[in-house]
């Protein structure tokens, strides 16, 4: 079912879709940032996905480009997932709100710009919102020490 | 003519009615809220970034920290996700799903328990207060004799669970989700008929379905609303397709109509742990997949094999393949998701939760603007939210 609505994406945003994959029956596209917001204003409104699960972003240290801001979609209607990528270069650490498609993405954007660095366009309230608001820094990048900056390295065994 | 001003005001993190360290910023006019601004992070562990410096097995006990008023609703959705991750999911043996939708359907209870306890007690009604903890005290007890703990269970493993249920654990069950009904009876009495509980509750904090799911509202909050959805039923997992049990619906979208659903869902999980009762069978508990389950510890003491096999899953753990999933459960408080990516490595490369009150919490300004001081309490209580999950 999901590959249905892949096809109307794909024939809808011929030259933004970049990428579809499927793990363990989940389907992943990767569009192009440029049209993210047209992109999940097109699956709301004619692919039926209305609501927003998640969002988050993916630092993927060390590869061009650097992060993925992940999008976890639902169809209440079909009961379908679907996720949708989109590539953020470091250089460029930003992506179009889609909190005017999905109320929801108000504070997991406010969350992935606090903890991921990422900041996002025409957010109506970007601040930080797990971390103390004058706290420098992004803790979920993966240069970001585990135990915090200024301290000596953690010596014990991680994992 | 008068000059009107607002008055800001915060209440909390110290407040005993925010159910943690929530402060919201408050803009009054009069007794009427004009705004209401949430700040969360004070209860902040950074769960995410440790479990990325963990192996998967380690990183389980992180997640019966979150909502800690419902401990193995998370665990399962953490080994499920990962099991998904894996693709073991359909080879986790039969007695380990049952137990797991037992426990999370008596977990499910305990967190409605104490959500109905702190809700009531917040609008005025003590009583029911301590009902409530009588009931839940059980469940705790069963949670002790289970996994050694009352909170902090850590009770299920990738691939099924840590050990089998104690003797005599089953009649306890029973006898526990055969008084229950009429518990919820009592409280019901002490309540529903109520003027005060229906002059506090009937319409306030309204938000109809649109906009419950435009905000992203999940769990009993968004089904108040009339929005049949529950993941349980819709997408079942760990074998609730096997289980009758209907989804509690109303249409009221007001905090009254939320906790009838509160209320109709722990009679409907007593209906689901019966039947699971009917469904246990003798059986292993953990499923055939060397590489991801550890050992039975007699095969650990008595062979050098055993030992090994042990020691390499302790110290390297096991390693998916490449890939991302994202695994959402029915959690007493809505839907708890996690999304997992895995680059190959022993460690979750990436660990992406989707913490309900997180989410519900973001409905409370639009649920109380324009109504009365007073309601922030009930609508901060019918959202039912935990810092421990929202702050992770």
């Amino acid at each position: 079912m999901s590959q249905a609505v892949v096809a109307k994406l794909k024939s809808a945003f011929a030259a933004s879709v970049l990428e579809v994959k499927e793990h363990r029956g989940e389907v992943t596209v990767t569009v192009k940032k440029e049209d993210i917001v047209a992109i999940c204003q097109f699956l709301k409104d004619e692919a039926g996905y209305n609501f927003l699960c998640d969002l988050c972003g993916v630092d993927y240290l060390g590869q061009q480009p650097r992060f993925m801001v992940v999008y976890n979609l639902y169809n209440i209607t079909t009961k379908e997932r679907l996720r949708v990528k989109v590539a953020v270069a470091e250089d460029d650490a930003s992506v179009d709100t889609v909190s005017t498609v999905w109320a929801t993405a108000n504070w997991p954007e406010r969350e992935c710009w606090d903890l991921m660095g990422i900041s996002f366009n025409n957010h109506p309230d970007l601040r930080r919102i797990l971390m103390p608001a004058d706290w420098v820094g992004h803790p979920l990048r993966k240069d970001y020490p585990l135990q915090g900056p200024d301290r000596e390295p953690y010596q014990g065994r991680l994992s | 003519m008068a000059k009107k001003e607002t008055m800001t005001i915060n209440m909390g993190p110290q407040h005993p009615s925010t159910h943690g360290v929530l402060q919201l910023v408050l803009e009054l006019d009069g007794e009427t809220v004009v705004d209401a601004v949430p700040h969360i992070g004070f209860l902040h562990r950074g769960v995410e970034k440790l479990a990325e410096n963990r192996s998967y097995h380690r990183a389980l006990p992180l997640t019966d920290r979150l909502d800690y008023l419902a401990p193995m609703s998370n665990n399962l959705g953490y080994v499920l996700a990962v099991e998904k991750l894996l693709g073991i999911t359909d080879q986790i043996p039969e007695r380990a799903k049952v137990v797991r939708v037992m426990m999370a359907e008596l977990t499910r209870i305990k967190s409605h328990l104490v959500w109905l306890a702190t809700h009531a007690l917040d609008i005025g009604a003590m009583t029911v207060f301590l009902y409530c903890f009588r009931e839940r005290e059980q469940v705790m007890d069963m949670y002790e004799k289970l996994s050694g703990a009352r909170m902090t269970s850590n009770y299920f493993r990738v691939g099924g669970l840590s050990l089998d249920l104690p003797e005599g654990f089953e009649a306890d069950v029973l006898s526990f989700i055969n008084d229950m009904p009429s518990h919820i009876d009592t409280y019901e009495g002490l309540l529903t008929g109520n003027k005060i509980w229906q002059k506090r509750t009937v319409g306030v904090a309204p938000i109809s379905a649109e906009d419950a799911i435009d905000i992203g509202l999940t769990g009993p909050a968004l089904r108040g609303s009339g929005v049949d959805w529950d993941l349980r039923r819709d997408n079942p997992y760990s074998g609730y397709e096997d289980y009758d049990f209907k989804v509690i619906t109303r249409d009221g979208c007001d905090t009254f109509d939320r906790y009838k659903n509160r209320l109709d869902e722990m009679r409907e999980s007593c209906k689901i742990i019966h039947q699971a009762l009917d469904k246990l069978q003798p059986g292993p508990i953990l499923a055939d997949v060397p590489s991801v389950c550890l050992p039975a510890k007699k095969d650990v003491v008595n062979s050098i094999e055993g030992l090994i096999h042990q020691f390499k899953i302790i110290t390297e753990g096991f390693k998916p393949e490449p890939g991302e999933v994202y695994q959402g459960i029915e959690a007493p408080k809505g839907e708890l998701g996690y999304y997992i990516v895995s680059d190959g490595s022993a460690n979750p490369f990436r660990m992406k939760i989707r913490p309900p009150s997180f989410v519900n919490l973001q409905a409370l300004p639009q649920m109380v603007r324009g109504k009365f001081l007073a309601d922030v309490i009930a609508a901060i209580g019918t959202l039912d939210i935990v810092l421990g999950e929202i702050d992770r």
